[in-house]
């Protein structure tokens, strides 16, 4: 949008040269709307089945004993506290270390010690998820949960979170790292030169400077764990259905595992019953959320940049 | 001040010295290395767990273990149907997003008008790029499916209906980081090309683009590394759980069940046998070994690209 166009359009060339390049222009301009055609045919295909399963079933089912899809229990409440439970916990892992991380990286690592660090967050974020939903169950929940809480069974919310966590530290390390390395290194030197000490300058200087930075990594962090779905399909359990809950020891059930076991369950979601269109219910709820959530981080991503 | 106590060079040298022992300020630091370290300590950890476990399945079973297909009895189950899967949804992705996505890129970056539309475009994609990927399974299951089955391939639930998917998946990343690698290009260089009386085209192909194919590179490889790992939109979009067999004709390869290998790695990981824990640890360090490479190469490009202008 920015780049530098020709200069005068009486200097562009011959007839063929111009139609050419209105050839070219047509092409590049197909691919762009591509993406328009997407989103629409996600938002269409949401949106059509979503209102159907309203309309299919009694929406009192929308608030029953807990989420039993094929029973045609449909209940929000349930799916909805697993999901909060899930994300509250990998952010409580993850906000701290993550912007921890950050920190040390912006302010503390020698250039040398950077460049070793900032390949290994990256290793860590390319991991698939579903590698770190079997570390969950078999690490985090034997090693972690069950020396906390002796009578945890496998499956918990609780390791399903933390493997959850551990997936987003890298996204929010990355993001306020950069929200901080955007901070002009005058405003150090000033707070340096006042006699400041390293930890003052980092916390009362960089942080707020970065803060809309900051609050964007947490928000996308946030609406990526909100839409994380293969740890806690293999690690929080209650493939079936699950009951309400609101305790992280207890198995449940999220936004994204209940697609990912309607999806897999012993009758392959074929047809058109309830449970199958509650599938694009979900996914039209889980749409919404992470949109309304990545729309508010990018206003802040964008205010970041203007600041300096 | 009035009352005159002269500052002499001790009283500067002994506030300072004060200041010497800085407590506060160490703890902090050790704690923001304590993080750090815990990063990486999972990390560790997590490839450690894995090999402990899974390296014996891949030393007792060798190149079995690659060659035999997926199969209930664990002695025998191989991954070969899921690297199969995976190599040929990772061309798809290649073959479809990649041009797609560049095109776009320059589309939005050269030519695009400053208008309402493009605007809405860029917006968009932003957008694409943070929808959680079991919803673009949702996309998978209520278009692509849908299309094969309306077009008699079987049930739909084939590899292309997976591929389709995925490349929409990566679309908007493999977008965001051509444009990002074209706008790095400097306006002097287009400037230049105008200059000498080279058409718009001219300059994007041949001044433009060959100063951003590292960073294009970079973000394709990245973009691969994501379709490799990807499982719940594979799972909406139909890969089969469990085992199958297929005739081996192009027919059945195209049009017949299919799975990849992190669908593998999900399905291994639900059975409560401990065998298949052994064997899903080895389908693990496969799958991380080929991730790790194709992030790695995309981290290794970068840096070694890293061009200021």
């Amino acid at each position: 949008m920015t780049a530098a166009a020709p200069p005068d359009s009486r200097l562009r060339g011959t007839r063929a040269r111009r139609r050419n390049e209105r050839s070219v222009k047509a092409v590049l301009m197909f691919a762009a709307v591509l993406t328009v055609i997407i989103s629409i045919g996600i938002v269409a295909s949401l949106i059509f089945e979503a209102v159907e399963f309203l309309r299919s079933v009694d929406l009192g089912r929308l608030f029953s004993a807990g989420w039993f899809p094929r029973r045609g229990l449909f209940d929000i409440p349930t799916v909805l506290a697993g999901t909060l439970i899930v994300t509250a916990v990998a952010m409580l892992l993850a906000a701290p270390i993550g912007l921890a991380s950050a920190v040390y990286l912006a302010e503390y690592a020698s250039p040398r010690a950077r460049s070793i660090i900032k390949p290994v967050l990256e290793i860590l974020a390319g991991i698939p998820s579903v590698v770190l939903g079997f570390f969950a169950l078999t690490w985090i929940s034997p090693n972690i949960v069950r020396t906390l809480f002796t009578e945890s069974t496998g499956f918990s919310l609780l390791a399903a979170g933390l493997g959850v966590g551990i997936l987003t530290i890298p996204l929010v390390a990355s993001i306020s790292e950069d929200a901080m390395r955007a901070v002009p290194n005058s405003l150090r030197e000033a707070s340096y030169g006042l006699g400041a000490r390293r930890v003052t300058t980092s916390l009362r200087v960089v942080a707020p400077a970065a803060i809309s930075g900051i609050v964007a990594a947490l928000i996308l962090a946030v609406s990526r764990a909100i839409g994380e779905t293969m740890v806690v399909a293999i690690a929080a359990g209650a493939s079936g259905g699950s009951l309400f809950t609101a305790d992280p020891r207890d198995p449940g059930q999220t936004l994204t595992a209940a697609m990912a076991s309607l999806a897999t369950g012993s009758d392959n979601v074929t047809g058109d019953s309830s449970a199958f269109l509650s599938l694009f219910f979900l996914g039209f709820v889980l749409f919404l959320l992470t949109l309304g959530l990545n729309l508010i981080g990018d206003v802040f991503v964008r205010r970041t940049r203007q600041v300096y | 001040m009035s009352n005159s106590q002269a500052i002499t060079v001790g009283v500067v040298q002994g506030s300072l010295r004060r200041q010497r022992v800085d407590v506060a300020g160490t703890v902090f630091a050790a704690a923001l290395l304590l993080s750090l370290l815990f990063t990486l300590a999972v990390l560790a950890i997590l490839v450690g767990d894995q090999m402990t476990r899974g390296l014996p399945v891949l030393a007792e079973r060798g190149t079995d273990f690659f060659s035999a297909s997926l199969s209930s009895r664990p002695a025998q189950a191989g991954i070969a149907q899921g690297l199969i899967g995976t190599a040929m949804l990772t061309a798809m992705v290649a073959l479809l997003a990649f041009p797609i996505g560049i095109l776009t890129a320059i589309y939005l970056e050269e030519y695009a008008p400053n208008t309402g539309l493009t605007r809405f475009i860029a917006i968009n994609i932003r957008n694409l790029a943070g929808v959680p990927s079991v919803v673009y399974g949702l996309l998978g299951l209520a278009v692509f499916v849908a299309l094969f089955r309306a077009l008699g391939v079987g049930t739909g639930r084939n590899i292309l209906s997976g591929g389709l998917t995925l490349a929409v998946l990566v679309l908007p990343l493999v977008i965001i980081t051509s444009a990002e690698a074209i706008r790095a290009v400097p306006n002097t260089i287009r400037e230049a090309g105008y200059g000498i009386g080279a058409s718009r085209w001219q300059v994007v192909r041949q001044l433009v683009l060959p100063s951003a194919v590292p960073g294009i590179l970079t973000g394709t490889v990245l973009a691969l590394a994501r379709a490799l790992g990807e499982t719940a939109p594979l799972i909406l979009a139909g890969a089969v759980l469990g085992s199958f067999s297929t005739g081996g004709s192009l027919g059945d390869l195209f049009g017949g069940p299919y799975t990849a290998l992190p669908v593998i790695v999900y399905d291994w990981a639900r059975k409560p046998q401990e065998e298949f824990r052994a064997l899903t640890s080895a389908a693990i360090l496969v799958l991380l070994a080929v991730t790790i490479i194709a992030n790695g190469f995309a981290i290794f490009l970068r840096n070694r690209y890293d061009r200021r202008w």
